[in-house]
């Protein structure tokens, strides 16, 4: 047992970066050379993953211990601001790093695949792995202003991703609106640092919070102001509401960008931002209920319309706000180890979906390519009975469809259900109902994707197109094989934290003892405020007294609602899967207009629509109006109009076109200087 | 080589290189001229960067120094010297003019003996101003920019030139003159209160100037400063004068020309009238005004059609960003001003040379004219984005720091400004994202864009230092900021001594500060002697 000292670092950060620098040389300098991305791009990454690995090794043959800094440069220093360049590796850092090296590097593997023919191949890998690099700074970084140098590069990553395909007007403008949504966040983020660097003369994390409950008065209104900015970041970054418009739309990105980035894990770094600053967030009970009831909110409201989306990854786009939704209900209500097993499970369950629609939209894609049918592969209403002909993907898919409805005994379940277990006891009785509602209703539209996509009657080809359907088949290995260990992850990823409560199962607290020392201060802060000294729901710490009540809003332990939750989850699939597939879907392009409720969700409840009316377009009336009314008529025109200005103006044009500049200019020195003489004498 | 750097001789030589490149390129033939200009901009380059090393970072005094008499029954003497605020504004002046030159090659076609000699006698104006330290001489270089740059507009400018160049001239002749009055009348008080005239900067920081006389005084000296930054409502010359400006004026224009307002501010108007410039209602009046300015060209920016004028009106809400980190008046916002000053003159200088540069192809500065060509110009499009994010302020890029420094340090005394400042990021995306994509991504539609090709190795070339920069200042800016520090710390110190209330009418018992030239082994160093004010 000797000290953990993190092992090289630099080198976990530098290969994604190298990656990037060579492959984005390799766009320029060798375009149609696809070895070097294909060898570069994803092993930088895994390279990364296994330098992960072994530091887990070292911090877990290590005694408990404070969080390791590593400090490289000092990135800029005023006044008595010090900013360096220095990570900190601690618990909840590398299990991050694992995670988005993890599934960032089985992404970076599928995506050979998937982005085989294109032309911008090494391009693609270049961003990819700058993506990596940034997440890495992310989720390292130290202090907050190095955080945010992670937070606004992986949104421009973001942005040159979703736009890869940039010659598509369409696509573009979802990089674009991407991009501007997430500085409407980034905003909050800089005000926050802002305060806190007033309120603390540091934005170091360590120093930061430890020296929080003795600066900030716990429910004050500075405390409270510095949550609720930091909180604006993550709406824009999480896509809550009312910033979560652009992430339906970043879908115009390549299928694994979306797996990577949009669910996996950028839009998880609001959920790691409101954790990792638990202590201030324990110090501020409004901003605390704020979080959760927004991340409620949204996953109510997310689901609901994915009930009723046709793209495939539009499901998956609403389903990603939702589950991010519970993420935040799960920090929000101060369970900040239920906020983190969630994010890490849904990596596993939501890459695999993603993943597993790429499959899908890959293998269409083929099949009309060789038979000249045309359609759109993302519309569900062309796909159906698909199982036939990709047996690995649709087997994985449905793995990953228990696990994200939360059927015992896939990842989901014990991940979600700690988070609706911890708002109920935590007295947040309304929130807790929302959570058990939203996970039926995710239970339904997954199964409705499944059914829609793999089972029933094939749409793909005309009415008897029984020889086309022959090119349908089974995505390359490259693209299976990431698909089978994502599955695996997400059939045993939730084993790691299995509640004692739960009867005929061994009880297992890897999670919460793994995480515990960094969430012990916001804990004891919530404690202290509880009055009732340090509390841990899950056992992992010994509370002096226990602050919450054992059962849930309406009676009843835990072991029940586990029970009561995982069988309406297990009933809904069944309903749904029995009814729809029974229906006869018809072909996107006969299928009628939907009505009533169903037409609400299908336009996203006109979310977009009313954003237009009433901020976009306003907005530019005001700036034109700024220009050409303001600028032009009242600056100008006032200054064009003083007397005899324009006279001169064109006279002294007429000067120079004559040639006879140099004698104004002589006049205008004599002047001067016949000035200067007079006050000398 | 030591000898050089540790007197004033640099600074004398760096001021007679591009007169003598001016020279040479009228009596030369007419197609050596650009390599004569190219030349002379590269050995002063060459010259100047040393002095990035040889300057002591850990004084405020002004190094290089010297002062000899020139009128002596005027009191004009040509006194010269280097803080940390002058050495960034002259290497940045000396880093963009080789680039300049060399990035107006292909884009100047007549006249181009009078078009280089007229670039470097600019130059020459520029460096005079950053180095003077007698208000006579720095008159005298702030009139002789004027003249040159009102050439290049008017003659080798587009369609309205001449429209530009002489509303160019008024906004920017009458400030001067107003300034030049003020100039006058400080000599007037120095004659007064110490018996003989001098314009020495040394001379007049020791005058004891009546609050309310200092009011007037600021003003004068403000309002010729204020058109030059330009801050909001003086801006609208600006536009004008860059669309129709060639390449070459308009990187000089916002890269160069704008600081020249910000710095005067910072070496004279503030230090000189210091009650005046940390009076409420001054402070203010300006702070009003940046933020305006950060928010309105925002706005303004982000509906214009023509990606030259887009550009200018980004220059006056980054200008609006300085303005306050100056006013603001804390280290950090002061250090992050003068940073963002050279940040603003690499970006913005970036972009006017990538829309020149397809604009020699296009004869178009309309964006709506472009899109799609990243696919043929892929270079140019990686160019393009990188100087945007970092016009933008993206962490990484030099625009961040800067940006960042200047609204923590606003944000100290005036949180609500800050606040508001900062929703110009969010402006500063919506104006320059779609720009972007409306130039080089989209469906490429347009046949005459199907045949553009990229940048050749000359263009290559021009932009791979400003690229180098960007990114350079946007990790280890720590250098830059080491060369400021001392010079905003002694700056804040002796404004925040000095300045009286409105109602004082005498100046009370302060120790006056002296600033007095001393000679130290062969050494010209003008120092500052605080008594117990300063440390």
């Amino acid at each position: 047992m000797s000290e953990y000292h993190p092992i090289l670092p630099g080198l976990i950060l530098g290969l994604p970066l190298l990656g990037a620098a060579l492959n984005g040389l390799g766009a320029f300098a060798w375009r149609e050379n696809k070895t070097v991305p294909t060898i570069v791009g994803p092993l930088t990454v895994l390279g990364a993953f296994a330098l992960a690995l072994w530091n887990l090794s070292a911090m877990r043959g290590a005694p408990p211990h404070e969080a390791s800094l590593v400090s490289y440069w000092t990135w800029f220093s005023s006044g008595d601001l010090h900013v360096g360049v220095t990570l900190l590796f601690d618990q909840l850092s590398l299990l991050m790093t694992l995670i988005v090296t993890g599934v960032g590097g089985l992404i970076h593997v599928y995506s050979v695949g998937y982005m085989r023919d294109d032309r911008g191949y090494s391009r693609y890998f270049s961003y990819l792995n700058l993506f990596i690099f940034f997440m890495l700074v992310l989720v390292l970084a130290a202090n907050y202003v190095l955080m945010f140098v992670g937070w606004e590069g992986v949104g421009l990553c973001s942005y040159l991703l979703i736009g890869f395909w940039y010659e598509n007007r369409e696509y573009s403008d979802a990089g674009k609106k991407a991009f501007i949504v997430n500085r409407i966040g980034d905003f909050g983020f800089l005000i926050a640092m802002f305060m806190l660097y007033t309120a603390f003369g540091t934005l170091d994390m360590l120093s930061i919070f430890e020296r929080a409950p003795g600066t900030l008065v716990a429910g004050g209104v500075l405390v409270t102001a510095i949550t609720l900015f930091l909180f604006l970041g993550c709406v824009g970054k999480s896509a809550q509401i009312p910033l979560h418009v652009w992430l339906p739309d970043a879908m115009a990105g390549p299928t694994p960008v979306s797996a990577l980035i949009h669910a996996a894990t950028m839009v998880t770094a609001g959920v790691y931002l409101i954790a990792r600053s638990g202590v201030l967030f324990a110090l501020a009970p409004f901003s605390q209920a704020v979080v959760a009831s927004v991340g409620a909110g949204t996953a109510l409201f997310a689901a609901s319309i994915a009930l009723q989306q046709n793209d495939i990854k539009k499901v998956l786009a609403y389903s990603t706000i939702s589950q991010l939704g519970y993420m935040f209900l799960a920090v929000g209500v101060g369970a900040y180890t239920a906020g983190i097993f969630h994010l890490m499970t849904h990596a596993f369950f939501k890459a695999l979906l993603f993943l597993g629609a790429g499959a899908v939209i890959y293998a269409l894609h083929e099949a009309w390519d060789e038979t000249g049918e045309h359609g759109d592969p993302n519309d569900m209403r062309n796909y159906g009975g698909l199982n036939r002909f990709m047996p690995i993907t649709w087997r994985t898919m449905w793995v990953g469809t228990l696990a994200i409805a939360g059927v015992f005994p896939f990842a989901g379940f014990f991940s979600k259900d700690e988070i609706i277990w911890e708002a109920g006891v935590r007295g947040y009785a309304v929130l807790w109902g929302v959570g058990i509602a939203v996970a039926l209703l995710t239970a339904g539209y997954m199964t409705r994707l499944m059914v829609m996509t793999f089972h029933g009657a094939n749409r793909s080809f005309g009415e008897d197109g029984a020889g086309e359907r022959s090119h349908l088949h089974e995505v390359p290995r490259v693209m299976w094989a990431p698909l089978v260990a994502l599955a695996v992850l997400s059939a045993i990823g939730g084993w790691v934290q299995i509640p004692e409560a739960l009867p005929l199962l061994p009880s297992v607290n890897l999670l919460h003892a793994w995480l515990e020392p960094v969430f012990q201060p916001a804990l004891a802060v919530a404690g202290a405020g509880a009055a009732h000294g340090v509390v841990a729901v899950h056992g992992a710490t010994v509370a002096p007294g226990e602050s919450f009540s054992r059962t849930s809003p309406l009676g009843g332990g835990e072991a029940l609602w586990a029970v009561l939750a995982t069988v309406p989850a297990v009933a809904v699939v069944l309903l749904v899967f029995r009814s729809l597939s029974r229906r006869r879907y018809r072909r996107a392009a006969q299928a009628p207009e939907p009505r009533g409720l169903a037409a609400v969700l299908y336009h996203k409840w006109y979310v977009d629509e009313l954003y237009d009316r009433i901020i976009v377009r306003p907005l530019l009336a005001l700036w034109r109006g700024c220009w050409r009314i303001v600028d032009h008529r009242l600056i100008d025109g006032s200054v064009n109009g003083l007397a005899g200005l324009s006279r001169i103006a064109g006279w002294t044009g007429s000067q120079l076109q004559s040639g006879r500049l140099s004698t104004y200019i002589l006049v205008f020195m004599i002047g001067a200087l016949l000035i200067l003489g007079s006050l000398a004498f | 080589m030591g000898k050089l750097y540790g007197t004033h001789w640099i600074l004398t030589l760096l001021l007679a290189v591009p007169l003598t490149g001016a020279v040479a390129c009228l009596v030369g033939p007419e197609r050596r001229a650009r390599w004569t200009a190219l030349a002379t901009t590269l050995v002063a380059l060459a010259l100047s960067l040393p002095l990035f090393w040889t300057f002591s970072t850990g004084t405020a005094e002004f190094q290089n120094a010297a002062s000899f008499p020139w009128i002596e029954r005027w009191g004009i003497s040509y006194a010269v010297g280097l803080d940390g605020i002058s050495l960034l504004m002259l290497l940045l002046t000396t880093v963009l003019m080789p680039l300049v030159v060399a990035g107006s090659f292909s884009q100047i076609g007549r006249r181009e003996r009078a078009f280089y000699a007229s670039l470097l006698i600019l130059m020459m104006g520029m460096l005079g101003v950053f180095v003077s330290l007698d208000l006579f001489l720095f008159y005298m270089f702030w009139e002789v920019m004027l003249i040159p740059m009102y050439m290049i507009i008017g003659i080798w400018g587009g369609k309205r030139r001449i429209y530009s160049a002489v509303k160019f001239f008024l906004f920017t002749a009458a400030g001067s003159l107003l300034m030049l009055v003020a100039i006058v009348a400080l000599v007037h008080l120095h004659q007064q209160q110490f018996g003989e005239a001098s314009f020495a900067y040394a001379d007049l920081l020791r005058l004891s100037i009546p609050p309310r006389l200092q009011l007037w005084l600021f003003g004068a000296f403000g309002l010729a400063f204020a058109i030059k930054v330009p801050l909001f409502p003086l801006h609208t010359w600006l536009p004008d004068a860059h669309v129709e400006a060639p390449t070459a004026g308009s990187v000089i224009l916002a890269g160069i020309l704008l600081k020249m307002g910000v710095y005067g501010f910072l070496r004279f108007a503030i230090p000189l009238f210091p009650s005046a410039a940390m009076n409420r209602g001054v402070v203010a009046v300006i702070l009003l005004l940046g933020l305006i300015g950060i928010v309105y060209a925002a706005w303004v920016a982000a509906v214009q059609p023509d990606a030259k004028k887009l550009i200018a009106y980004t220059s006056v809400a980054h200008l609006g960003f300085v303005m306050l980190g100056v006013f603001a008046l804390t280290p950090q916002s002061l250090e992050g001003a003068i940073l963002q000053m050279v940040n603003h003159g690499i970006s913005t200088g970036a972009l006017f040379l990538l829309i020149g540069m397809i604009y020699e192809r296009r004869h178009t500065r309309l964006i709506a004219d472009f899109g799609g060509i990243a696919r043929v110009m892929p270079f140019f499009a990686m160019a393009l984005t990188v100087v945007a994010l970092s016009s933008i302020g993206l962490p990484g890029t030099n625009g961040f720091v800067g940006e960042f420094l200047i609204l923590v340090g606003t944000f100290q005394r005036y949180p609500v400004v800050a606040v508001l400042a900062t929703t110009g990021v969010i402006f500063a995306a919506a104006y320059m994202l779609p720009m972007v994509q409306r130039i080089i991504l989209n469906p490429l539609t347009d046949d005459e864009n199907r045949e553009l090709s990229d940048l050749n190795g000359r263009e290559r070339a021009v932009l791979a230092p400003l690229l180098g920069l960007i990114l350079l200042i946007g990790v280890y800016p720590q250098p830059f900021l080491d060369r400021i520090s001392p010079s905003v710390n002694s700056l804040i110190e002796y404004v925040e001594a000095r300045a009286l209330p409105m109602e004082a009418e005498q100046e009370p018992e302060i120790p006056a500060v002296a600033f007095e030239l001393t000679q130290r082994e062969g050494n010209h160093t003008l120092e500052e002697e605080r008594g117990e004010i300063g440390r």
